[in-house]
């Protein structure tokens, strides 16, 4: 099998409590939180008053006041981190055709901050329901179809190429790289510039997970807010965010001596078929993701060093993907470490699963688990190394990040060092 | 050998009929389907028009307990996918669930579901936010509720690139069958003429401010001044040749060829991406200009965008090189909607050996295009090219072929 | 005011409106002991049915009493615990 490889050679994240991969990655191995109490808009008539907040300054990152006005949160976030990206890898995509430069960035929720205060100001404060056109802002309709966030990406890179947005709800951030590496390996493009991006801390997104108390109601503790795989745990912090990242054809990217963070070995994606938001105890379709992404990496179960989970703290979820685990690795679920970052980062939706692909990157990268954090109480229902608290040293050549959403999506993505022996 | 992947069921919802056969009689008597907004009053609105879909009942044709639930998109999306299915004598019980995906585009999920819900909460509180708004504006929302409905396990995607996604999707939905699957439903519904949806719109300046229905959106035409709105679209069953053959599908044709580009950054001396796109999906279909048999144009109807579109296929075909359309011109711009319904009307184009006309215009004859106007064109068409371009600079195109 | 109590009726109006009828099912038979999973409503149609009545009566639901309710019985007995203080004040 002849096919073409496909490499990580630039990361750049946006996080809540981490802006910048060394901060991000600072965070996680030191098993801090960044979770708080929302100070974006007044939270006390909602149920779920917590959130992970990034402390992002636009100016800071070099956009500019159009930009700021123009660009949603989000958009923000991912031509920022997108930039930074292209930065780290070293890239000089002057030198490349553009139209071998692909773009794809997974979002689930666009620009709902965006919209929320435009709807806001055009209907006068929900009071008219024919809203008026002459209160719009000119770039409204940027915000209503995201796809506007993949041409700022193109023309803040200068990619010419395939160009998209994906939009699978929670496994966006998978599915946006899994989409880009299919894009380098069919050989429509030599280069993408794949990530995620995610601002969804907007009254109507709490208001939405409100009425489904997905979110926690537990705003006594915020930094002990989200606490996947704990037994006291009672739903999900929001977050946001983004990461982006440089990708490669393997042998183009050794050619110019390009440093490999890790290679996208494998990837899948199915669906549940069963709920738009609720899960079925068995983990049947993310064990088939699991299963498929291993086959397309040639890895046999044996060889995953690190589980980093969807891990989102809602008890459905904590006790589908570890039955998933144990249904697609067997026995080496139970010798494999598990951990969520969303312990740390909350779940930024369509972003967070771009972010947890850097974070397994980052963990091969250093050798370093980061911990699950506010893991305290073992839940008897999840049985897995959670790796509570503190970030554990260990050797790291292939790491499964998988990622669960609304609309029954379950993804899995395979990194491995490209010097892997394949199966 | 890559494996061959055709298209065996159509469901189509457009503004000038609901139904493959409604439409397709619609497009080829040159019935149109725009006209003034009914779905709310815009009389206070500097845009008027949109192409309605006519006569959608969701109660007759979809369980009650999807109704609460569901934006108006998502229940033309859930029916044009049972009509598909239908037409290409599919039955997903009889089929392994892990074997059927879901690959949609959306341009604006269910924006007036989310109207609602914004309404709600600005006017009412964030407790009269419905349960449901967890999902059923977002752009996700068609291809969970069809792989729910149908119990279709397989891949799942969706892509947002504006009017250009619907083709995206169905080059996703190539991919994956390629990796394996037998079957993919595909395509895309759109649907946003709700006041939100119309502000939002009206924001691009590009939206025809005319009250004629006939004179309103005008592609090539030297009077183009902007595009009227539609919704609805076409969803397409797509499956591996060699399982379509197994199970004795009828086969409309192929999904031959595909390509994606992106225009460069405003304001950059390059040239836009659309010829581009068309030399990418040609070399992909391993077809020569000279075997196209008709190219169903995007249409934007404004000078600007026609005259790059104009200027891409005169570049790759040669001044009046080959057959265009835009049957467009009788339902509006549908957004992602748009390139399925065209990929649509392209097999139908092939079955029926006649090329849908273009109506309502004159064609500006400073674009040197073979334009099939006002009356539909008896032609052998045996290989077609359907372009598709989003706001925001993305170009797609696609080859489709016949497989007799 | 006298005490009006939340009743099957009131129930399968709420359950109308708030997620509709599954094919096959009889809301108007015997419904009262049967689980809800039997009839079509999952816990989502039945988070937006709580929302339907505590915006309707002004009250606030148990979260953890509607979440164990799985039948018509148990689940009007979860309203009117909350409706009878509310009326009475």
């Amino acid at each position: 099998m002849n096919r073409r490889r496909v490499v990580i050679t630039g990361i750049e994240v946006i996080a809540p409590g981490g802006v910048g991969r060394h901060n991000f990655w600072d965070l996680l191995s030191e098993g801090r939180t960044a979770t708080r109490g929302i100070t974006f808009f007044d939270p006390s008539p909602f149920r779920s008053r917590v959130a992970a907040e990034a402390d992002f300054d636009p100016y800071a990152h070099g956009l500019s006041p159009q930009e700021v006005r123009r660009l949603d949160r989000a958009a923000q976030f991912a031509v920022v981190a997108s930039r930074g990206a292209v930065a780290d890898s070293g890239i000089d995509l002057g030198a490349v055709d553009p139209y071998r430069v692909g773009v794809t960035v997974g979002s689930a929720v666009g620009a709902t901050m965006g919209l929320d205060q435009e709807y806001r100001v055009v209907s006068d404060g929900g009071r008219l329901e024919a809203v008026d056109h002459t209160y719009a802002v000119p770039h409204l309709y940027d915000f209503m179809v995201p796809s506007s966030f993949a041409s700022e990406v193109a023309w803040a890179v200068g990619a010419e190429g395939p160009s998209t947005v994906v939009s699978t709800g929670c496994t966006s951030g998978i599915d946006s790289v899994g989409y880009a590496v299919e894009l380098v390996r069919e050989g429509s493009a030599d280069v993408v510039i794949a990530g995620s991006s995610d601002a969804p801390i907007s009254p109507i997104t709490m208001a939405c997970f409100d009425a489904i108390k997905a979110t926690t109601p537990r705003h006594d503790d915020p930094e002990c807010a989200s606490r996947p795989f704990d037994a006291t745990r009672n739903g999900f912090v929001l977050g946001e965010g983004a990461a982006f990242f440089v990708l490669e054809e393997l042998e183009s990217a050794q050619k110019r001596g390009a440093h490999i963070y890790a290679e996208i070995a494998g990837y899948a994606t199915r669906s549940n078929a069963y709920h738009m938001t609720g899960l079925r105890p068995d983990g049947v379709e993310m064990a088939e993701a699991i299963n498929l992404a291993l086959a397309e990496a040639r890895l046999n179960p044996e060889a995953i060093d690190y589980i980093n989970a969807h891990g989102s703290g809602t008890k459905q979820n904590d006790r589908h993907e570890t039955a998933a685990f144990k249904r697609s690795l067997g026995d080496h679920a139970y010798q494999t470490p598990v951990s969520s970052i969303k312990s740390m980062v909350g779940h930024s939706l369509g972003a967070i699963g771009s972010i947890e692909i850097a974070a397994s990157a980052l963990a091969m990268e250093y050798d370093v688990v980061p911990p699950t954090a506010n893991l305290q109480t073992p839940d008897p229902e999840c049985d897995l190394d959670y790796v509570p608290v503190v970030a554990r040293d260990q050797l790291i050549d292939a790491v499964l990040t998988v990622g669960s959403g609304f609309g029954g999506f379950q993804s899995a993505m395979v990194l491995a060092s490209p010097e892997r022996s394949l199966v | 050998m890559t494996t061959s992947v055709v298209v065996t069921g159509l469901g189509v919802a457009a503004p000038n009929g609901l139904g493959t056969q409604d439409y397709w009689s619609a497009t080829l008597g040159g019935k149109h389907g725009i006209g003034r907004v009914t779905r709310f009053d815009p009389t206070n609105y500097p845009a008027r028009l949109a192409g309605e879909v006519p006569g959608f009942v969701p109660e007759e044709h979809l369980p009650s307990r999807l109704l609460p639930q569901t934006d108006r998109v998502t229940r033309l999306a859930l029916v044009a996918t049972d009509w598909a299915l239908k037409d290409a004598g599919a039955d997903p019980k009889d089929l392994p669930e892990f074997d059927m995906g879901v690959i949609t585009a959306s341009a604006a999920g269910g924006f007036e579901f989310g109207q609602g819900e914004l309404q709600n909460l600005w006017s009412r509180g964030s407790q009269y936010v419905s349960a449901y708004q967890s999902f059923a504006w977002f752009y996700a929302v068609n291809s969970g509720q069809i792989s729910i409905r149908n119990g279709m396990k397989g891949p799942a995607g969706v892509v947002v690139s504006e009017g250009a996604g619907g083709l995206d999707a169905v080059a996703q939905a190539r991919r994956q069958i390629r990796k394996g699957t037998s079957l993919i439903v595909t395509g895309a519904v759109d649907a946003s003429i709700c006041p939100w949806g119309w502000v939002a719109q009206l924001a691009t300046g590009k939206l025809s401010t005319r009250d004629e229905p006939t004179r309103a959106y005008l592609p090539f035409d030297r009077e183009a001044h902007g595009y009227v709105p539609g919704e609805g679209g076409a969803i397409l069953i797509t499956e591996d040749a060699e399982a379509a053959r197994t199970r004795g599908a009828r086969v409309y044709g192929e999904i031959a060829g595909y390509g994606a580009t992106i225009d460069p950054r405003p304001g950059i001396d390059r040239e836009p991406g659309l010829r581009r796109a068309i030399q990418v999906a040609l070399a992909d279909a391993g077809v020569d200009t000279v075997d196209v048999d008709v190219v169903f144009a995007d249409g934007a109807g404004d000078p600007a965008g026609d005259r790059v579109e104009a200027e891409a296929i005169s570049d790759v075909f040669g001044d009046r090189g080959v057959p265009v359309t835009v049957p467009k011109t009788m339902t509006g711009r549908l957004y992602s909607g748009g390139a399925p319904l065209d990929l649509a009307a392209a097999f139908l184009s092939m079955r029926d050996g006649v090329i849908p006309p273009t109506v309502h215009i004159e064609p500006c004859t400073d674009y040197p295009l073979d334009l099939v106007l006002a009356e539909p064109r008896q032609a052998e068409v045996r290989t077609a090219l359907v372009l598709a371009r989003g706001s925001g600079g993305f170009n797609s195109a696609m080859v489709v072929r016949t497989t007799a | 005011m006298a005490t009006k109590a939340f009743t099957l009726d009131d129930l399968k109006r709420t359950l109308r409106e708030a997620a509709g009828v599954a094919e096959g099912v009889d809301l108007d038979g015997d419904i009262l002991d049967t689980e809800f999973e039997v009839i079509g409503y999952e816990s989502l149609a039945l988070l937006e049915a709580g929302s339907l009545i505590e915006r309707e009566y002004g009250i606030s639901l148990d979260e953890e009493a509607v979440g164990d309710a799985n039948t018509p019985r148990a689940f009007i007995d979860v309203v009117n615990t909350q409706l009878a203080p509310a009326q009475a004040a």
